[in-house]
């Protein structure tokens, strides 16, 4: 029954599988981080993987293929930025709308292009380090957008707590009245992490059709992960390393969903493609729970559950969703 | 460096928050801003810090004419304000809130930042820990952080917007002593209360404003008399404690442990009767918090049982203590007692619940009604968080219920002005006279000694003393209170 099951084969594939949905959980952590919830994730990761994919196929060029789904990323979140930070509109509204449309306008656009050849961002691995023992397989055999999103979860947790402008974005926030007194200007900030989180959203686009999900049609195979990477903000609880390692557990619940349908014949394989949806949310409702009354008083009589709910509670940033009031 | 403020107008709408005022503040000098509640203290500090801007009206500093946009431009010429309500970053830590907004590299030297706080902290006789995130410090302690925060930014002038208002007196001791210490040192220091005797302890020099103009001002040594005939246009009688006649049992709390606020509540067996007046007191967190919490049903007890006019309430939420008569008031007005956004016609209609449909006509003028009796300064289409704390205040007094059982009150009179407070008191004491029991916490001594019946003392969430005001006074209190029984 464990035939073809190896461990390292399984952790190689979930670094690299999960790979689109780091950069899309962390683009969308420093935005929420900035207290701005950009909903239009899911319909804008289609629009930049089409992007992406038509563009290195026209060029030729990879790189020109990323700068554009990235540049596309950014376009959609100037939109949300503008309408709810510099006008004030519903933040939801605004992205759920974004959302719907940016998907169609994917598949309209990209019709064309469905179902044909296109580059692909193939294996590189890393001189001497791929060479290690174990972790030469699993970390250091893979391609480069698959580096790049394992040196962002590192990269956004610097940034966020050890640089003086992720200090000035977590003020903001938490709470922009006390940014504003202190002479930070807090829509700016607000527009520039919307932008810039767009941005890596835009790059996830790229690396599902160019990388792991290579090709473009309808369905691409990214529909969903939008969804998922808001998701796995919240489980994350707007901790940049947090939210990965959540992306990193998705990605390997769809690995194991493969290996099980292998091993368990019988059961209908939509249970184990759909089954990693289901789990996602029964964790995020878990992580959620945490915060009720009745789970801190359950926790303080288990020391042992109790250190589970203090690692798990966390509070979202202060002014989430917020807009500021002006007079 | 001087400041002189010339001819400051501010205007929300008709409002005239500041209408025309005169000031100049000299370095060396801690000067007071005093008045009662919506007289335009806050708005005119807010000015000068350039979070608020002016209508029309001169600043001059060092006699060159500015004119800030934001606080940016007022902390570049050394101003720095403390606000009403601190403006910081609960979640994050305390060095982290130090250095927010200051100076720094691109990827800062924490240890840097570390040191010069601890050596602030050493210098103005502080106690703070770097790595504590700030919704666990004490509002005393948030009020030290953000002085040493503008310290380090090099601040010359530090504006108080009501500092004093809900820390402990120890920690008041600290605060002023270290605000001498500064303008000592040359620096201006502005001292905003509605307390007379913060003023008249700390300051050289006071300006006394009412309803958005300058009233009067006075240097040391002050006349108390005339303060308030500034503040008031008469001097206002102390409030009366009347004695009530106790009556049948109200609430009954029997070895309650229960979770909550900063130390939670141990070990609590208190009973309250019908006509009576408890006051709570002890420094902020210290359980009053969560004991109130208790008897209103919206914490329940870890251990222990509630009681409600002789009925076991444990474990019953609050709604069906509401039912028995126990109605809640908690000190955050604005985000537990009232609805941001929402005016006050529309509480009205909420409190009617009597149809689907809201007869907002009718809701009007039951609004007008309760504004007349209570003297709330609004119109009923005016949105609660435009009015002055006191008007909230006053406001929720209106939707207290005409005949409760029980009473719980959590810092009633906290930033109200003396004439607000004898006010509140003397509807609460017919409220008592009717046969409620009250119960209420707040962190001023005189105002708990001179209106309860019984006085009970937390500390560390218990109950350390359970006291009758003859029996003891403000200076055994305040021991009891810091722990120095
Ligand atoms: N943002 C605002 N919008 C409308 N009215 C305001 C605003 N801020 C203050 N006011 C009004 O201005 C007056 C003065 O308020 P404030 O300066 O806070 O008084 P104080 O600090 O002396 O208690 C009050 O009547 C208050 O209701
Ligand atoms: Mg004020």
């Amino acid at each position: 029954m464990m035939d073809g099951f190896d461990m390292l084969l399984v952790a190689s594939a979930v670094i690299a599988g999960a790979a689109p949905l780091v950069m899309a959980t962390l683009g969308e952590t420093l935005t929420e981080r900035a207290g701005v919830v950009n909903l239009s994730l899911d319909g804008t990761i289609v629009l930049s993987a089409m992007a992406a994919f038509v563009v290195a196929s026209l060029s030729g060029s990879l790189l020109a293929g990323f700068a554009v789904s990235a540049a596309v990323g950014a376009c959609v979140a100037a939109l949300v930025a503008l309408f709810s930070v510099r006008l004030g509109m519903s933040q939801v509204a605004v992205g759920f709308v974004l959302t719907l449309m940016t998907r169609d306008l994917a598949y309209f656009l990209g019709s064309q292009y469905a179902r044909t050849e296109g580059p692909i961002s193939g294996s590189a691995p890393v001189p001497v380090l791929s060479g290690m023992p174990v972790l030469g397989q699993v970390l250091f055999n893979h391609s480069v957008p698959v580096y790049l999103s394992m040196i962002m979860v590192a990269f956004a947790w610097w940034y966020l707590y050890r640089t003086s402008w992720g200090l000035r974005l977590r003020c903001v926030g938490e709470n922009m009245e006390a940014a504003y007194a202190r002479g930070i200007d807090p829509d700016l900030v607000r527009v520039v992490y919307t932008v810039a989180g767009g941005a890596l959203v835009g790059l996830s686009g790229a690396a599902f059709s160019l990388c792991t999900k290579p090709g473009w049609g309808q369905p691409q195979g990214c529909e969903g992960s939008g969804w998922i990477a808001l998701a796995l903000v919240i489980f994350g609880a707007w901790h940049p390393v947090r939210a990965a390692l959540g992306a990193y557990l998705f990605a390997f619940l769809q690995v194991m969903s493969i290996h099980f349908q292998s091993w368990f014949p019988d059961v209908p394989a939509q249970v184990f493609q759909v089954a990693p949806f289901p789990l996602m949310i029964f964790l995020l409702a878990v992580s959620t729970l945490v915060h009720s009354e009745e789970a801190k008083m359950l926790a303080e009589r288990h020391p042992l559950l109790r250190i589970l709910t203090r690692g798990l509670a966390q509070a979202p940033p202060l002014s989430l969703g917020k807009a500021r009031s002006r007079d | 460096m001087t400041i002189a403020l010339r001819s400051i107008h501010k205007h929300y709408g008709d409002i005239r928050a500041n209408d025309g005022i005169d000031l100049v503040l000299r370095p060396s000098t801690v000067h007071g801003i005093l008045g009662e509640n919506g007289a335009g203290k806050s708005t005119l500090m807010k000015i000068l810090s350039g979070y608020v801007r002016k209508t029309s009206g001169t600043i001059l500093v060092d006699s060159e004419e500015v004119d800030f946009k934001n606080p940016a431009e007022a902390a570049s010429h050394g101003i720095g304000m403390l606000y009403q309500d601190p403006l910081d970053f609960p979640p994050l830590t305390v060095l982290e809130n130090f250095m927010a907004g200051q100076r720094m590299k691109a990827w800062p030297d924490r240890s840097l930042f570390r040191k010069r706080l601890a050596g602030l902290c050493r210098e103005m006789g502080f106690d703070l820990d770097p790595e504590t995130p700030v919704v666990r410090l004490t509002v005393g302690e948030r009020q030290q952080l953000e002085l040493a925060r503008h310290l380090a930014a090099g601040r010359r002038v530090l504006i108080l917007d009501e500092p004093t208002t809900g820390i402990s007196s120890l920690q008041k001791d600290v605060l002023f002593s270290a605000l001498r210490r500064l303008s000592s040192g040359g620096a201006t220091v502005v001292l905003v209360s509605h307390k007379l005797e913060d003023v008249e302890t700390l300051c050289d020099e006071v300006t006394v404003l009412k309803k958005g103009r300058v009233s009067g001002s006075a240097v040391r040594p002050f006349s108390t008399g005339a303060l308030l005939e500034m503040m008031f246009g008469r001097e206002p009688a102390p409030p009366l404690r009347k004695g009530h006649e106790p009556g049948a049992q109200a609430l009954f709390l029997e070895g309650v442990h229960a979770h909550g606020g900063r130390t939670g509540l141990a070990q609590c067996t208190v009973k309250v009767n019908r006509g009576e007046v408890v006051g709570l007191a002890g420094l902020e967190g210290s359980g009053q918090d969560v004991f109130l919490r208790v008897a209103a049903g919206l914490t329940r007890p870890t251990r222990g049982r509630v009681h409600v006019s002789r009925k076991d309430m444990t474990g019953r939420d609050h709604h069906a203590f509401k039912t028995m008569g126990v109605a809640f008031q908690p000190a955050a007005r604005l985000e537990e007692g009232l609805i941001a956004g929402l005016s006050v016609a529309e509480h009205c209609a909420i409190l009617e619940r009597s149809s689907f449909s809201l007869d907002l006509d009718a809701s009007a003028s039951l609004a007008q009604e309760r504004i007349q009796s209570f003297q709330v300064a609004a119109r009923p289409e005016s949105p609660v968080e435009s009015l002055s704390g006191g008007n909230q205040q006053r406001l929720l007094l209106s939707f207290l219920p005409d005949d409760p059982v029980l009473l719980l009150l959590e810092n009633p009179t906290r930033g109200l002005d003396r004439e607000s407070v004898r006010w509140v008191w003397e509807r609460l004491d017919a409220i008592a006279s009717n046969g409620a029991a009250i119960v209420f916490s707040s962190s001023e001594i005189d105002e708990i000694l001179m209106v309860s019946d019984r006085v009970l003392v937390f500390f560390e969430g218990r109950i350390i003393h359970d006291v009758r005001p003859e029996d003891t006074d403000a200076l055994m209190l305040g021991k009891a209170i810091a722990g120095r029984v």
